[in-house]
């Protein structure tokens, strides 16, 4: 199993029952091949869609169908459409249970950065600012280090997405929950050792005694 | 109560220099037929407020590759390569706005608020500069409202006199900008006789929409 496979399972295991839920694009993306049996969600697009569904059939796209990223896609039956107001009423209003971003940095205090990527033009925070201050639950998917240097840091040198805590932080060697007392690891991945965690990090850790290992959807 | 008028005619009543606001999100809802009038007949300068920059070939992006955009209010831009350039060799201003707060901006601008407050953006970039306003022990950033000379928006279905259905993912920005905008110029996919949409389904009244763009010519007819 690759890393973005494995950190898809175990965070599909933190979607519930009815819940809302927004999912970033690329890895974010990849929960919704691993929803347990009997887990029913609703995806939200935040261009003003709940309701999301892969497309059925290459033919059958419909032009007034886009997810945020400009591909035509499904919707299930029950899904609702609105305006972009509304729908960042959902979001900044609590409303979404959950939303599943990638990251590119996140500190000690559990703070993101994932909006601008160093050496590359600033593309725009699109949704992203909105979505860290106003879901339920935050979760970073994203894999522990960028060519070897790591993206838990003591202190973002990115600029920031948001002032409030994300939730949970989910990569290919931990399970990590931003608390009132800095990073928690709570759960390692199969064959890991809390070593090479630590190792892989630049942000001070705080390691409980016994440590599980990371539950994953099948 | 007559407001269909030709694509030609529509455009021409738009100067150069212009502040639109442009529907649509990544090209889906945007209004296709006027931006290609509005570079049929070479207008320059714009102010465009939109969600994003699309892609090059697609909705406002064919307006950023024609370099007839002066400055863009957007929440990204990062899938058009072009106006990235532009702005880094300083032929265009971006601002960058977080999406939900343009929406609200707009929306501000339209429902006659001064401003709209959002935890969105305390503590990060884009509170640089601005007002922030604690209400019961917590902390709002103000933004200010957004208008337009233009609105130029796209719809599902129109009726004779105007009022508007949406469809799907291709709402997005187009309802809130019919409201936010001095002159309000809708294109529809469909026009049908009034009636046809039912009143709970109508989203935006036809007393918002100045202009509706008469139906492109199909089959010859």
């Amino acid at each position: 199993m690759d890393a973005k496979e494995l950190i898809a399972r175990r965070i599909a295991l933190e979607l519930k029952d009815g819940d809302l839920v927004n999912l970033g694009i690329g890895l974010p993306a990849m929960v919704t091949h691993y929803l347990p049996p009997g887990v029913d969600v609703f995806f939200q697009l935040e261009n003003g869609l709940i309701g999301l569904a892969a497309l059925p059939h290459p033919g059958l796209e419909n032009y007034f169908l886009g997810d945020a990223g400009g591909a035509l896609v499904g919707a299930v039956p029950g899904a609702c459409a609105f305006d972009s107001a509304f729908s960042f009423g959902l979001i900044r209003g609590g409303h979404v249970d959950l939303t599943v971003l990638g990251g590119l940095e996140v500190d000690e205090r559990g703070l993101l950065a994932n909006w601008v990527v160093p050496g590359k033009m600033v593309p725009g925070m699109g949704g992203a600012m909105d979505l860290v201050t106003g879901c339920k639950r935050v979760i970073v998917a994203m894999i522990h280090t960028a060519k070897g240097k790591p993206k838990i840091l003591k202190q973002c040198t990115l600029p920031l997405t948001s002032a409030r805590r994300i939730s949970l932080i989910v990569t290919e060697l931990a399970v990590i929950e931003p608390t009132d007392e800095g990073l928690a690891v709570r759960e390692l991945a199969p064959g890991v050792t809390v070593e090479q965690v630590i190792a892989a990090t630049d942000a001070k850790l705080i390691i409980p005694s016994e440590i599980p290992e990371m539950k994953l959807a099948a | 109560m007559h407001k269909a008028i030709g694509l030609a005619e529509a455009v021409e009543m738009i100067p150069d220099g212009a502040s639109l606001m442009i529907g649509g999100f990544m090209g889906v809802g945007s209004p296709h037929r006027l931006i290609g009038e509005l570079l049929r007949q070479g207008r320059k300068d714009l102010t465009v407020i939109g969600n994003d920059a699309a892609r090059p070939g697609v909705g406002i992006g064919r307006l950023v590759d024609a370099k007839v955009v002066k400055r863009m209010v957007a929440s990204h831009i990062g899938t058009n390569p072009e106006i990235g350039r532009q702005m880094i060799a300083g032929e265009t201003i971006v601002e960058l706005c977080p999406q939900g707060t343009l929406a609200e901006r707009i929306r501000a601008g339209g429902y006659g608020l001064g401003g709209v407050l959002t935890t969105t953006g305390i503590g990060t970039v884009v509170a640089e500069g601005k007002r922030q306003i604690e209400i019961e022990g917590k902390m709002f950033l103000l933004e200010l409202p957004l208008t337009a000379d233009f609105a130029l928006i796209a719809a599902h279905r129109a009726d004779h006199i105007g009022n508007l259905e949406y469809a799907l993912t291709s709402r997005n920005f187009n309802p809130i900008m019919a409201m936010a905008a001095a002159t309000v110029i809708a294109e529809a996919a469909e026009i049908v006789p009034v009636g046809v949409i039912p009143p709970d389904d109508v989203v935006t009244p036809a007393v918002l929409v100045d202009h509706l763009v008469e139906r492109e010519k199909l089959n010859g007819r």
